[in-house]
């Protein structure tokens, strides 16, 4: 059962921020940035598909659309800054970029699991990634060396954020245990090089790091901020509308 | 005497231009052109080019809430791929001497057109399937001729457009099939759709031949290489029997085979409802415009710090 | 100061050992954006190996009225083709 949880929390996390990202198509600040946030979207729909269709295969019953289409808020594991809402391009690059600086870190020792399933979509996963990472990086760099406005945009969203970069480096027992097991991944220790990767963009954006303060926390247990409820609400509409059809 | 010689050399060009023409040959940006030629092409490019990224606004609204991980996939993926197609004829017209942002304010101001298709609104997930099937299966049938256009560039563009926009019918044509042979709701569904957009997509050809002015310098100059009637024939000929496999029907009492023809025959068009789409009154045509135009403004500061952050490259 | 993004053109080696083929333009205003956009509108079928940009602006094209004098001199030098010779019977491989 905790392998399961396990790997809902990885599919839950790239499917929410899929799902978010592919609100940008038609909004995109240009033709060809819209194409890119919708490349980033579909890169981790497939990996959410990926995560969900071995989940289904340890859940025996379910299938990865039931996964998608048919839990309620509280039984969603992602992290929380995947489910937040997209606010404007700026929010919405850091959100990409620390999220991204993490889950490079993330796949790359996922890749290394003792489980064959998840150590071969972590380094799948950890291609498409390390793209995400560096057109986020570059973004950041453009905004906030650009003009007095978008540096000031841009830091904001950062503070903004910032409170929600503490879970990613959270253990519960579930992810403990899988830990001794050399299963999951220790997140806590991915810390010390996600610091670095980020000090060394913002240094460079000429931004500044927000001091730590209390963090937001508690996607792995289900609880969530009030924007997943909206965001499930839409894209499960159809499947909970026709329980019946299938699609 | 100057305005006479003048006047022999632009004669002699346009002969030349001509013969061109008529030899198949492919008109390049650079090579000499009628300023008519050259303004007929930015107006059927750029108003090709905004209908691919209007066209992007009726089914994005979908994607949040398409009903399944691989539908929502292909669906974004096919949106997707009609930014590039907008970007594709974009470029295109740019090499005839006018910007982007020349053509984006064009469309802004109401200048510029697009296919009025993208002004009907899509009401449930089988508009996907109908937009995909007959709004896409239309569109290629037009593109499939334009590759033989006589300009370059566009020509180019529609080869590639072709070749990427195979799968585009194809979608939309199995979620037809697939809501068709479902529960009696999406079997009801998927009728409703194709009767709100068939009507609609056998306009997207535009007015009978006989009314349509341009046609006769576009087909001289080989711009258009098949006329309205012949490629809304060809559409109509070609989904008549995909409609019968799945076991829907076109909402046209007038449908049927002429043997002596060789086609369909079809019902009237109502062209009152055509031009008054046109003319800027259809259901969506404000909401489509200014989805645009905001989207552009709120971009403005990050276009803005792009171009500021390049000129402080160049500097250092 | 520019004022306009610039346009670049986007050529793309669809296969390791092959040479770089024009595919189209982007516009962008840096290098880094350029190199990016191409990736994203150009090789998202799985159309790419490497990507090479170059600012439109930097492009020398011959004119097309020059197209005769640049071109047709070559149509009459048909000794620079294999075809041109004739071989004895019999010989082979050259």
């Amino acid at each position: 059962m905790s392998l399961l949880n396990y790997t809902l929390r990885i599919g839950d996390s790239s499917l929410i921020l899929a799902q978010r990202l592919a609100e940008w198509c038609t909004n995109g600040p240009t033709l060809e940035e819209d194409i890119a946030l919708t490349n980033i979207s579909l890169d981790l729909f497939g990996q959410a598909n990926g995560f969900l269709e071995y989940a289904a295969t340890l859940d025996g019953v379910k299938t990865a659309d039931d996964f998608a289409f048919k839990r309620n808020e509280n039984q969603y594991y992602n992290f929380l800054i995947t489910e937040i809402e997209n606010g404007h391009f700026g929010d919405t690059i850091i959100r990409q970029f620390l999220f991204s600086a993490y889950l490079y870190l993330f796949f790359q020792k996922l890749a290394t699991s003792k489980d064959e399933v998840l150590s071969a979509l972590a380094a799948k996963s950890l291609k498409e990634i390390k793209y995400h990472l560096k057109h986020c990086s570059s973004w950041v760099i453009r905004l906030g060396d650009g003009t007095n406005e978008s540096n000031e945009k841009i830091q904001s969203s950062i503070n903004k954020i910032w409170e929600y970069t503490g879970e990613l480096f959270e253990l519960d027992q579930i992810e403990k245990d899988l830990v001794k097991k050399e299963i999951a991944v220790n997140r806590e220790a991915l810390k010390f090089e996600w610091d670095q990767i980020i000090n060394t963009t913002l240094n460079q954006a000429k931004l500044m790091r927000p001091k730590d303060q209390v963090m937001k926390t508690g996607g792995s247990k289900g609880i969530h901020t009030k924007h997943l409820e909206l965001l499930l609400k839409e894209m499960q509409f159809i499947p909970r509308k026709y329980p019946d059809a299938k699609w | 005497m100057i305005k006479f010689a003048l006047i022999k050399l632009l004669l002699m060009d346009d002969k030349i231009f001509q013969e061109k023409i008529d030899k198949d040959r492919k008109i390049e940006p650079k090579d000499w052109m009628p300023e008519k030629y050259r303004s007929h092409l930015i107006r059927q490019i750029s108003q090709h080019a905004h209908s691919e990224i209007i066209g992007m606004q009726p089914e994005g609204q979908w994607i949040s809430r398409a009903p399944s991980l691989r539908s929502k996939m292909i669906l974004l993926a096919k949106v997707q791929d009609e930014a590039g197609h907008g970007l594709y004829l974009y470029s295109a017209c740019e090499t005839l001497g006018i910007s982007r942002d020349q053509l984006i304010s064009q469309l802004h101001s109401g200048a510029a057109k697009y296919s009025s298709i993208f002004n009907y609104p899509t009401l449930s997930w089988a508009d996907m399937g109908a937009i995909g099937w007959l709004v896409d299966g239309a569109a290629i049938v037009n593109q499939v001729s334009l590759q033989r256009t006589s300009y370059g560039p566009y020509s180019r563009g529609m080869i590639k457009i072709c070749k990427e926009e195979s799968f585009h019918q194809r979608q939309g044509y199995e979620i037809m099939a697939e809501l068709a042979k479902g529960t009696k709701e999406q079997k009801d569904m998927a009728q409703d759709a194709l009767n709100r957009f068939w009507w609609p997509s056998i306009m997207m050809f535009g007015p009978h031949d006989a009314d349509s002015p341009r046609s006769g310098n576009a087909m001289k100059w080989k711009i258009k290489r098949q006329t309205n009637d012949e490629l809304r024939q060809s559409f109509i000929d070609k989904t008549v029997g995909q409609a019968e496999v799945i076991g829907l029907k076109i909402p046209d009492p007038d449908l049927k085979w002429n043997e002596k023809r060789g086609h369909y025959d079809f019902g009237e068009i109502d062209w009152e409802e055509f031009w008054n789409v046109v003319n800027g009154n259809g259901p969506c045509n404000k909401e489509r415009l200014d989805h645009h135009i905001n989207a552009h403004q709120e971009g403005e500061w990050v276009r803005e710090a792009a171009r500021a952050y390049a000129n402080k490259q160049i500097k250092n | 100061m520019k004022e306009t993004t610039n346009v670049w053109e986007v050529f793309i080696q669809s296969k390791n050992g092959l040479a770089h083929k024009h595919a189209g333009n982007v516009h962008a205003d840096d290098k880094e954006m350029a190199l990016q956009n191409a990736r994203d509108l150009y090789t998202r079928r799985n159309e790419g190996s490497c990507i090479w940009v170059v600012k439109s602006t930097d492009i020398v094209s011959s004119e097309s009225e020059d197209s005769e004098s640049f071109f047709d001199p070559a149509n009459d030098k048909l000794y620079r083709h294999p075809t041109f010779y004739n071989l004895p019977e019999g010989a082979k491989h050259i």
